[in-house]
Protein backbone atom coordinates (compact mmCIF):
# COMPACT_ATOMS: atom_id res chain seq x y z
CA UNK A 1 0.00 0.00 0.00
CA UNK A 2 1.33 3.38 -0.74
CA UNK A 3 1.90 6.12 1.65
CA UNK A 4 -0.72 7.89 -0.09
CA UNK A 5 -3.39 5.73 0.95
CA UNK A 6 -2.36 5.27 4.54
CA UNK A 7 -5.48 6.79 6.97
CA UNK A 8 -4.74 9.21 9.62
CA UNK A 9 -6.19 8.96 13.00
CA UNK A 10 -7.74 12.36 15.01
CA UNK A 11 -4.15 12.48 16.85
CA UNK A 12 -2.70 12.97 13.65
CA UNK A 13 -1.47 16.85 13.72
CA UNK A 14 -0.63 16.20 17.56
CA UNK A 15 1.59 13.22 16.52
CA UNK A 16 3.66 15.76 14.01
CA UNK A 17 4.02 17.99 16.84
CA UNK A 18 5.64 16.18 18.80
CA UNK A 19 8.29 14.23 16.38
CA UNK A 20 7.04 10.71 16.34
CA UNK A 21 8.29 8.45 14.10
CA UNK A 22 5.07 7.38 11.88
CA UNK A 23 5.09 4.56 10.62
CA UNK A 24 2.33 2.34 8.54
CA UNK A 25 0.36 -0.28 10.61
CA UNK A 26 -2.72 -2.36 9.17
CA UNK A 27 -3.34 0.89 6.56
CA UNK A 28 -2.99 3.55 9.36
CA UNK A 29 0.08 5.95 9.58
CA UNK A 30 0.79 5.38 13.36
CA UNK A 31 3.36 6.72 15.91
CA UNK A 32 5.95 3.99 16.60
CA UNK A 33 8.02 6.10 19.35
CA UNK A 34 7.98 9.62 20.38
CA UNK A 35 11.04 10.06 22.67
CA UNK A 36 12.22 6.54 22.30
CA UNK A 37 10.33 3.04 23.17
CA UNK A 38 12.16 2.03 26.44
CA UNK A 39 11.94 5.59 27.82
CA UNK A 40 7.64 4.83 26.71
CA UNK A 41 7.75 1.49 28.26
CA UNK A 42 8.97 2.81 31.73
CA UNK A 43 6.86 5.89 31.46
CA UNK A 44 3.80 3.30 31.60
CA UNK A 45 5.19 0.64 34.32
CA UNK A 46 5.82 3.56 36.52
CA UNK A 47 3.90 6.37 36.19
CA UNK A 48 1.15 7.18 33.36
CA UNK A 49 1.19 6.92 29.47
CA UNK A 50 -0.94 7.17 26.31
CA UNK A 51 -1.64 5.07 23.49
CA UNK A 52 -3.38 6.82 20.30
CA UNK A 53 -5.42 3.38 19.35
CA UNK A 54 -7.99 5.27 17.32
CA UNK A 55 -6.82 2.70 14.62
CA UNK A 56 -8.48 -0.25 16.17
CA UNK A 57 -12.48 -0.61 14.91
CA UNK A 58 -15.64 -0.43 16.66
CA UNK A 59 -19.03 -2.42 15.70
CA UNK A 60 -22.29 -1.83 17.40
CA UNK A 61 -24.52 -4.87 17.74
CA UNK A 62 -28.05 -3.80 18.94
CA UNK A 63 -31.81 -5.57 18.71
CA UNK A 64 -33.84 -7.98 20.80
CA UNK A 65 -31.61 -10.83 19.18
CA UNK A 66 -28.37 -9.56 20.28
CA UNK A 67 -27.36 -11.61 22.82
CA UNK A 68 -28.54 -14.76 20.88
CA UNK A 69 -26.30 -13.76 17.96
CA UNK A 70 -23.06 -12.40 20.09
CA UNK A 71 -23.08 -15.88 21.76
CA UNK A 72 -23.42 -17.65 18.42
CA UNK A 73 -20.55 -15.89 17.14
CA UNK A 74 -18.19 -14.86 20.28
CA UNK A 75 -16.31 -17.64 22.15
CA UNK A 76 -17.08 -16.74 25.60
CA UNK A 77 -20.04 -16.84 27.61
CA UNK A 78 -22.12 -13.78 26.27
CA UNK A 79 -24.76 -13.90 28.97
CA UNK A 80 -22.05 -12.97 31.83
CA UNK A 81 -21.92 -9.39 30.79
CA UNK A 82 -23.45 -7.29 32.99
CA UNK A 83 -25.05 -4.13 31.97
CA UNK A 84 -21.83 -1.61 31.89
CA UNK A 85 -19.72 -5.03 31.86
CA UNK A 86 -16.71 -5.74 29.23
CA UNK A 87 -15.36 -9.50 28.11
CA UNK A 88 -12.61 -10.52 26.19
CA UNK A 89 -13.07 -13.21 23.27
CA UNK A 90 -12.03 -15.00 20.42
CA UNK A 91 -14.10 -14.35 16.94
CA UNK A 92 -13.42 -17.94 15.73
CA UNK A 93 -13.94 -19.52 11.97
CA UNK A 94 -15.97 -22.91 12.07
CA UNK A 95 -13.10 -24.97 11.93
CA UNK A 96 -11.66 -22.84 15.44
CA UNK A 97 -8.69 -20.68 13.97
CA UNK A 98 -9.21 -16.30 15.54
CA UNK A 99 -10.62 -14.40 13.01
CA UNK A 100 -9.65 -11.84 16.13
CA UNK A 101 -9.56 -11.11 19.47
CA UNK A 102 -11.72 -8.73 20.78
CA UNK A 103 -13.09 -6.84 23.60
CA UNK A 104 -17.22 -6.62 24.21
CA UNK A 105 -19.17 -4.02 26.17
CA UNK A 106 -22.33 -4.25 26.93
CA UNK A 107 -23.89 -0.53 26.83
CA UNK A 108 -27.29 -1.58 27.39
CA UNK A 109 -29.78 -4.12 27.74
CA UNK A 110 -29.92 -5.07 24.38
CA UNK A 111 -26.86 -2.91 23.03
CA UNK A 112 -23.06 -4.01 23.20
CA UNK A 113 -20.12 -2.24 21.33
CA UNK A 114 -17.05 -4.67 19.93
CA UNK A 115 -13.56 -3.05 19.39
CA UNK A 116 -12.00 -5.01 16.66
CA UNK A 117 -7.79 -5.10 15.90
CA UNK A 118 -7.57 -2.07 13.02
CA UNK A 119 -6.27 -5.02 10.22
CA UNK A 120 -9.47 -7.12 10.80
CA UNK A 121 -12.25 -4.66 11.02
CA UNK A 122 -13.62 -5.15 6.99
CA UNK A 123 -13.22 -9.36 8.11
CA UNK A 124 -15.06 -8.84 11.58
CA UNK A 125 -17.67 -6.95 10.06
CA UNK A 126 -18.37 -9.22 6.67
CA UNK A 127 -18.19 -12.28 9.34
CA UNK A 128 -20.32 -10.66 11.61
CA UNK A 129 -22.98 -9.38 8.81
CA UNK A 130 -23.25 -12.87 7.67
CA UNK A 131 -24.12 -14.35 10.63
CA UNK A 132 -26.38 -11.82 11.93
CA UNK A 133 -28.82 -12.84 9.50
CA UNK A 134 -30.57 -15.43 11.27
CA UNK A 135 -30.92 -13.18 14.36
CA UNK A 136 -32.85 -10.04 14.71
CA UNK A 137 -30.55 -7.64 15.05
CA UNK A 138 -28.26 -5.07 13.11
CA UNK A 139 -24.40 -4.81 13.05
CA UNK A 140 -23.12 -1.22 12.28
CA UNK A 141 -19.39 -0.14 11.67
CA UNK A 142 -19.36 3.17 13.67
CA UNK A 143 -15.15 3.19 13.72
CA UNK A 144 -15.62 6.74 12.13
CA UNK A 145 -17.74 8.06 15.26
CA UNK A 146 -15.02 7.04 17.75
CA UNK A 147 -11.02 7.97 17.92
CA UNK A 148 -9.89 5.94 20.91
CA UNK A 149 -7.00 6.73 23.23
CA UNK A 150 -5.47 4.14 26.02
CA UNK A 151 -4.20 6.15 29.16
CA UNK A 152 -2.07 3.19 31.18
CA UNK A 153 -0.02 3.08 34.18
CA UNK A 154 -0.31 3.17 38.27
CA UNK A 155 -1.10 6.63 38.01
CA UNK A 156 -3.69 6.40 34.84
CA UNK A 157 -6.85 6.75 36.95
CA UNK A 158 -5.81 9.76 39.32
CA UNK A 159 -4.18 12.22 36.33
CA UNK A 160 -7.14 10.73 34.42
CA UNK A 161 -10.39 11.44 36.46
CA UNK A 162 -8.71 14.93 37.92
CA UNK A 163 -8.38 15.64 34.00
CA UNK A 164 -11.35 15.29 32.45
CA UNK A 165 -13.26 15.30 35.71
CA UNK A 166 -15.34 12.07 35.14
CA UNK A 167 -15.65 9.02 37.57
CA UNK A 168 -13.91 6.12 35.76
CA UNK A 169 -15.34 2.55 35.80
CA UNK A 170 -13.06 -0.23 37.73
CA UNK A 171 -11.31 -3.16 35.92
CA UNK A 172 -13.42 -4.79 32.95
CA UNK A 173 -16.38 -1.96 33.45
CA UNK A 174 -17.41 0.11 30.87
CA UNK A 175 -20.02 3.25 30.87
CA UNK A 176 -20.78 6.31 29.47
CA UNK A 177 -19.12 9.38 30.50
CA UNK A 178 -19.17 13.16 29.01
CA UNK A 179 -15.60 14.28 27.88
CA UNK A 180 -15.33 17.94 26.01
CA UNK A 181 -18.48 17.98 26.60
CA UNK A 182 -19.75 15.13 24.06
CA UNK A 183 -20.61 11.66 25.05
CA UNK A 184 -17.82 9.30 25.30
CA UNK A 185 -17.35 5.61 26.86
CA UNK A 186 -14.51 5.19 29.62
CA UNK A 187 -13.53 1.44 29.83
CA UNK A 188 -11.23 -0.62 32.51
CA UNK A 189 -9.18 -2.11 29.97
CA UNK A 190 -6.14 -2.00 28.49
CA UNK A 191 -3.21 -3.77 26.85
CA UNK A 192 -0.18 -2.95 29.26
CA UNK A 193 -0.28 -5.80 32.12
CA UNK A 194 -0.51 -1.85 34.03
CA UNK A 195 -4.15 -0.49 35.93
CA UNK A 196 -5.76 2.07 33.31
CA UNK A 197 -8.45 3.34 31.57
CA UNK A 198 -9.41 3.19 27.51
CA UNK A 199 -11.48 5.97 26.41
CA UNK A 200 -13.83 6.19 23.34
CA UNK A 201 -14.33 10.30 22.12
CA UNK A 202 -15.71 11.81 19.56
CA UNK A 203 -13.38 12.59 16.83
CA UNK A 204 -14.06 16.20 17.48
CA UNK A 205 -12.42 16.82 20.82
CA UNK A 206 -9.48 14.59 20.42
CA UNK A 207 -6.93 17.33 19.90
CA UNK A 208 -7.85 19.29 23.20
CA UNK A 209 -8.22 15.99 24.88
CA UNK A 210 -4.79 15.10 24.18
CA UNK A 211 -3.55 18.43 24.65
CA UNK A 212 -5.00 18.19 28.41
CA UNK A 213 -3.35 15.01 29.11
CA UNK A 214 -0.39 16.21 27.95
CA UNK A 215 -0.74 19.35 30.16
CA UNK A 216 -0.98 16.52 32.84
CA UNK A 217 1.83 14.84 32.63
CA UNK A 218 0.89 11.96 30.59
CA UNK A 219 3.60 10.70 28.33
CA UNK A 220 2.79 9.86 24.81
CA UNK A 221 3.87 6.26 24.01
CA UNK A 222 3.72 4.64 20.40
CA UNK A 223 3.23 1.00 19.18
CA UNK A 224 6.61 0.48 20.01
CA UNK A 225 6.09 0.45 23.75
CA UNK A 226 2.60 -1.08 23.32
CA UNK A 227 4.26 -4.08 21.86
CA UNK A 228 6.72 -4.46 24.11
CA UNK A 229 4.11 -4.03 26.93
CA UNK A 230 1.76 -6.00 26.10
CA UNK A 231 4.42 -8.98 25.36
CA UNK A 232 6.16 -8.76 29.17
CA UNK A 233 2.40 -9.81 30.34
CA UNK A 234 2.29 -12.29 27.46
CA UNK A 235 -0.57 -10.76 25.92
CA UNK A 236 -1.22 -12.44 22.39
CA UNK A 237 -1.12 -9.93 19.36
CA UNK A 238 -3.73 -10.99 16.41
CA UNK A 239 -0.79 -11.82 13.48
CA UNK A 240 1.42 -13.07 15.77
CA UNK A 241 0.28 -15.36 18.60
CA UNK A 242 -3.03 -15.67 16.74
CA UNK A 243 -4.43 -16.37 13.27
CA UNK A 244 -7.41 -18.16 11.27
CA UNK A 245 -4.92 -21.23 11.69
CA UNK A 246 -4.54 -21.18 15.09
CA UNK A 247 -7.24 -22.00 17.77
CA UNK A 248 -7.66 -20.55 21.13
CA UNK A 249 -6.56 -23.63 22.66
CA UNK A 250 -3.42 -23.72 21.90
CA UNK A 251 -2.91 -20.02 21.90
CA UNK A 252 -3.34 -20.29 25.71
CA UNK A 253 -7.06 -18.81 25.39
CA UNK A 254 -9.46 -21.68 26.85
CA UNK A 255 -10.48 -19.77 29.15
CA UNK A 256 -12.01 -17.16 27.42
CA UNK A 257 -14.27 -19.99 25.46
CA UNK A 258 -17.41 -21.41 26.58
CA UNK A 259 -17.96 -24.17 24.48
CA UNK A 260 -21.39 -25.29 26.03
CA UNK A 261 -22.66 -21.65 24.24
CA UNK A 262 -22.27 -23.78 20.99
CA UNK A 263 -20.79 -20.68 19.20
CA UNK A 264 -19.28 -21.21 15.80
CA UNK A 265 -15.76 -23.68 16.09
CA UNK A 266 -17.00 -24.78 19.32
CA UNK A 267 -16.98 -28.29 18.36
CA UNK A 268 -13.44 -27.70 16.62
CA UNK A 269 -12.16 -26.06 19.94
CA UNK A 270 -13.75 -28.78 21.91
CA UNK A 271 -11.78 -31.12 20.38
CA UNK A 272 -8.80 -29.79 20.81
CA UNK A 273 -9.69 -28.67 23.80
CA UNK A 274 -10.13 -32.71 25.07
CA UNK A 275 -7.51 -34.04 22.78
CA UNK A 276 -4.53 -31.34 23.15
CA UNK A 277 -2.87 -29.72 20.38
CA UNK A 278 0.63 -30.46 18.42
CA UNK A 279 1.67 -27.00 19.45
CA UNK A 280 1.25 -24.68 22.59
CA UNK A 281 2.12 -20.79 23.04
CA UNK A 282 4.54 -20.53 25.66
CA UNK A 283 6.89 -17.71 26.98
CA UNK A 284 10.58 -17.85 26.92
CA UNK A 285 13.09 -15.55 27.97
CA UNK A 286 17.01 -15.75 26.64
CA UNK A 287 19.67 -16.81 28.80
CA UNK A 288 22.41 -14.18 27.74
CA UNK A 289 22.37 -12.47 24.65
CA UNK A 290 20.80 -12.31 21.86
CA UNK A 291 17.27 -11.05 20.83
CA UNK A 292 14.80 -13.03 19.46
CA UNK A 293 12.07 -11.68 16.48
CA UNK A 294 8.79 -13.11 15.18
CA UNK A 295 9.94 -16.20 12.86
CA UNK A 296 12.81 -17.55 14.52
CA UNK A 297 12.89 -21.32 14.24
CA UNK A 298 12.86 -22.75 18.13
CA UNK A 299 15.42 -25.80 18.63
CA UNK A 300 15.55 -28.80 21.37
CA UNK A 301 19.17 -30.30 20.59
CA UNK A 302 19.13 -30.46 16.43
CA UNK A 303 15.37 -30.62 16.35
CA UNK A 304 13.21 -27.71 15.42
CA UNK A 305 10.33 -27.85 17.62
CA UNK A 306 8.75 -24.39 17.06
CA UNK A 307 8.58 -20.66 15.79
CA UNK A 308 8.74 -17.44 17.40
CA UNK A 309 5.46 -15.96 17.05
CA UNK A 310 6.56 -12.98 18.55
CA UNK A 311 10.32 -11.78 20.35
CA UNK A 312 11.88 -8.07 21.68
CA UNK A 313 14.21 -7.17 23.68
CA UNK A 314 11.93 -6.71 26.98
CA UNK A 315 12.91 -3.05 28.48
CA UNK A 316 11.29 -4.32 32.22
CA UNK A 317 13.50 -6.94 32.27
CA UNK A 318 16.46 -6.02 30.03
CA UNK A 319 16.69 -9.15 28.08
CA UNK A 320 15.70 -11.06 24.95
CA UNK A 321 12.24 -12.07 25.64
CA UNK A 322 9.27 -13.40 23.37
CA UNK A 323 6.21 -16.19 22.78
CA UNK A 324 6.53 -19.39 20.48
CA UNK A 325 4.79 -22.20 19.54
CA UNK A 326 6.29 -25.61 20.76
CA UNK A 327 5.71 -29.01 20.46
CA UNK A 328 3.24 -29.44 23.35
CA UNK A 329 5.61 -31.24 25.79
CA UNK A 330 8.29 -29.02 25.68
CA UNK A 331 6.00 -26.01 25.98
CA UNK A 332 6.63 -26.32 30.36
CA UNK A 333 8.30 -23.76 32.03
CA UNK A 334 11.76 -24.53 33.19
CA UNK A 335 12.33 -26.31 29.47
CA UNK A 336 15.51 -25.50 28.00
CA UNK A 337 15.41 -24.53 24.48
CA UNK A 338 17.62 -22.69 22.02
CA UNK A 339 16.16 -19.56 19.64
CA UNK A 340 17.55 -19.62 16.46
CA UNK A 341 18.12 -15.86 15.71
CA UNK A 342 20.03 -15.49 12.12
CA UNK A 343 22.37 -18.17 11.96
CA UNK A 344 23.03 -18.21 16.17
CA UNK A 345 21.60 -20.36 18.44
CA UNK A 346 20.88 -18.63 21.51
CA UNK A 347 20.00 -20.03 24.78
CA UNK A 348 16.64 -19.62 26.24
CA UNK A 349 14.22 -21.26 28.79
CA UNK A 350 10.66 -21.99 28.61
CA UNK A 351 9.13 -19.31 31.64
CA UNK A 352 5.40 -19.05 32.95
CA UNK A 353 3.27 -16.18 32.63
CA UNK A 354 3.87 -13.58 32.85
CA UNK A 355 7.07 -12.73 31.67
CA UNK A 356 6.96 -9.48 33.81
CA UNK A 357 5.57 -9.39 37.22
CA UNK A 358 4.80 -6.20 39.53
CA UNK A 359 6.63 -6.01 42.15
CA UNK A 360 4.62 -4.94 45.15
CA UNK B 1 20.81 11.70 21.37
CA UNK B 2 22.47 14.51 19.24
CA UNK B 3 20.82 15.98 16.33
CA UNK B 4 21.78 15.17 12.57
CA UNK B 5 25.23 15.47 11.65
CA UNK B 6 27.31 14.35 8.95
CA UNK B 7 31.22 15.36 9.48
CA UNK B 8 32.88 16.30 6.24
CA UNK B 9 36.12 14.02 6.90
CA UNK B 10 34.14 11.07 6.63
CA UNK B 11 33.65 8.88 3.47
CA UNK B 12 30.17 7.12 3.37
CA UNK B 13 28.17 4.10 1.74
CA UNK B 14 24.66 4.46 0.91
CA UNK B 15 24.00 1.70 3.25
CA UNK B 16 24.07 4.48 5.86
CA UNK B 17 27.81 3.46 7.13
CA UNK B 18 30.84 5.40 7.48
CA UNK B 19 34.28 5.28 7.04
CA UNK B 20 37.53 7.12 8.79
CA UNK B 21 40.28 6.97 6.28
CA UNK B 22 43.83 6.89 8.74
CA UNK B 23 46.75 6.69 7.47
CA UNK B 24 47.58 4.62 3.52
CA UNK B 25 45.63 1.75 4.60
CA UNK B 26 43.44 1.90 7.75
CA UNK B 27 39.91 2.98 8.56
CA UNK B 28 37.76 3.20 11.39
CA UNK B 29 33.71 1.86 10.33
CA UNK B 30 30.44 2.80 11.77
CA UNK B 31 27.19 3.84 11.16
CA UNK B 32 25.63 7.20 10.00
CA UNK B 33 23.68 9.54 12.05
CA UNK B 34 20.48 8.36 9.85
CA UNK B 35 20.92 4.74 10.61
CA UNK B 36 20.83 4.95 14.00
CA UNK B 37 18.00 7.47 14.26
CA UNK B 38 15.93 5.12 11.97
CA UNK B 39 16.89 2.13 14.19
CA UNK B 40 16.42 3.82 17.28
CA UNK B 41 17.63 3.03 20.75
CA UNK B 42 20.35 0.57 20.14
CA UNK B 43 20.07 -2.54 22.93
CA UNK B 44 23.13 -4.57 21.54
CA UNK B 45 25.85 -5.01 19.57
CA UNK B 46 27.18 -8.47 17.65
CA UNK B 47 30.04 -7.27 15.95
CA UNK B 48 33.37 -9.56 14.52
CA UNK B 49 36.53 -10.05 16.28
CA UNK B 50 40.06 -9.09 15.83
CA UNK B 51 41.86 -10.99 12.71
CA UNK B 52 38.08 -11.54 10.86
CA UNK B 53 37.97 -10.31 7.44
CA UNK B 54 35.42 -7.80 6.16
CA UNK B 55 33.80 -7.47 2.03
CA UNK B 56 33.19 -3.98 1.09
CA UNK B 57 29.33 -4.33 0.50
CA UNK B 58 29.09 -7.22 2.99
CA UNK B 59 27.55 -7.37 6.25
CA UNK B 60 30.00 -7.71 9.35
CA UNK B 61 27.73 -7.07 12.50
CA UNK B 62 24.63 -6.56 13.59
CA UNK B 63 22.84 -3.86 15.40
CA UNK B 64 19.69 -4.36 17.30
CA UNK B 65 16.95 -1.98 19.09
CA UNK B 66 14.14 -2.53 20.59
CA UNK B 67 12.13 -2.91 17.66
CA UNK B 68 14.08 -4.25 14.85
CA UNK B 69 17.56 -5.47 14.07
CA UNK B 70 19.44 -3.83 10.90
CA UNK B 71 22.55 -5.61 9.09
CA UNK B 72 25.96 -3.35 9.32
CA UNK B 73 27.49 -2.87 5.71
CA UNK B 74 31.29 -2.68 5.23
CA UNK B 75 32.31 0.40 3.72
CA UNK B 76 35.22 -1.08 2.62
CA UNK B 77 37.26 -4.35 2.81
CA UNK B 78 39.92 -5.40 4.91
CA UNK B 79 41.07 -6.83 8.10
CA UNK B 80 39.85 -6.21 11.54
CA UNK B 81 42.77 -5.01 13.84
CA UNK B 82 40.29 -3.31 16.78
CA UNK B 83 37.48 -3.99 17.83
CA UNK B 84 35.21 -1.19 20.36
CA UNK B 85 34.98 -3.21 23.55
CA UNK B 86 32.63 -0.76 25.25
CA UNK B 87 29.55 -1.36 23.17
CA UNK B 88 29.20 -4.54 24.77
CA UNK B 89 27.99 -3.17 27.35
CA UNK B 90 27.29 0.20 26.50
CA UNK B 91 25.72 0.11 22.91
CA UNK B 92 23.96 3.12 23.22
CA UNK B 93 27.09 4.89 22.82
CA UNK B 94 26.16 3.88 19.06
CA UNK B 95 23.18 6.49 19.41
CA UNK B 96 24.71 8.88 21.83
CA UNK B 97 28.17 9.55 19.56
CA UNK B 98 27.89 7.68 16.32
CA UNK B 99 31.09 8.98 14.91
CA UNK B 100 33.08 9.43 18.13
CA UNK B 101 32.63 6.62 21.08
CA UNK B 102 29.73 4.64 18.79
CA UNK B 103 32.82 3.61 16.50
CA UNK B 104 32.37 -0.07 15.64
CA UNK B 105 35.90 -1.51 14.30
CA UNK B 106 39.21 -0.65 13.08
CA UNK B 107 39.95 -1.93 10.16
CA UNK B 108 43.10 -2.76 7.96
CA UNK B 109 42.58 -2.28 4.17
CA UNK B 110 43.27 -4.77 1.64
CA UNK B 111 42.02 -2.20 -1.50
CA UNK B 112 42.08 0.90 -0.23
CA UNK B 113 41.38 2.17 -3.82
CA UNK B 114 37.89 1.16 -2.85
CA UNK B 115 37.50 4.29 -1.19
CA UNK B 116 37.03 6.32 -4.52
CA UNK B 117 33.59 4.61 -4.31
CA UNK B 118 32.35 6.27 -1.71
CA UNK B 119 30.18 9.42 -0.92
CA UNK B 120 31.33 12.59 0.37
CA UNK B 121 29.46 14.28 2.93
CA UNK B 122 27.38 16.51 0.76
CA UNK B 123 26.67 13.91 -1.60
CA UNK B 124 25.36 11.24 1.13
CA UNK B 125 23.05 13.80 2.25
CA UNK B 126 21.94 14.57 -0.89
CA UNK B 127 21.32 10.49 -0.96
CA UNK B 128 19.35 11.01 2.07
CA UNK B 129 16.67 13.74 1.17
CA UNK B 130 16.09 12.25 -2.60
Amino acid sequence: MSDAALRRTPFHEQHEDLGAKLVPFAGWEMPVTYEGIREEHSAVRTHVGMFDVSHMGEVEVEGPGALAFLQRVLSNDVAKIELGGAQYSCLCNETGGVIDDLFTYRLGGDRYLIVTNAANHETDLAWLGRWSREFDVSVRDVADRYAMLAVQGPHARAVLSAALRIELPPRMRAWPVKIGRRPALACGTGYTGEDGVEILIDPEVAAPIWAELLDAGVVPCGLGARDTLRLEVCFPLHGNELSAERNPIEAGLGWCCAEATGFVGSDAVAEARANGTAEKLAPFLIEGAGIPRPGNPVLAGAETVGTVSSGTFSPSLEVGAGMAYLRSDLAEPGTEIEIDVRGKHRRARVASKPLYRKVG
Amino acid sequence: MSDANYPDDLRYHDQHDWARLEGDDHAVFGITWYAQDSLGEVVFYDGPEVGATVQKDSSYAEVESVKAVSDVIAPLSGEIVEINDALEDTPEKINDDPYGDGWLVKVRLTSPEEAGSLLAAAEYQKLLES
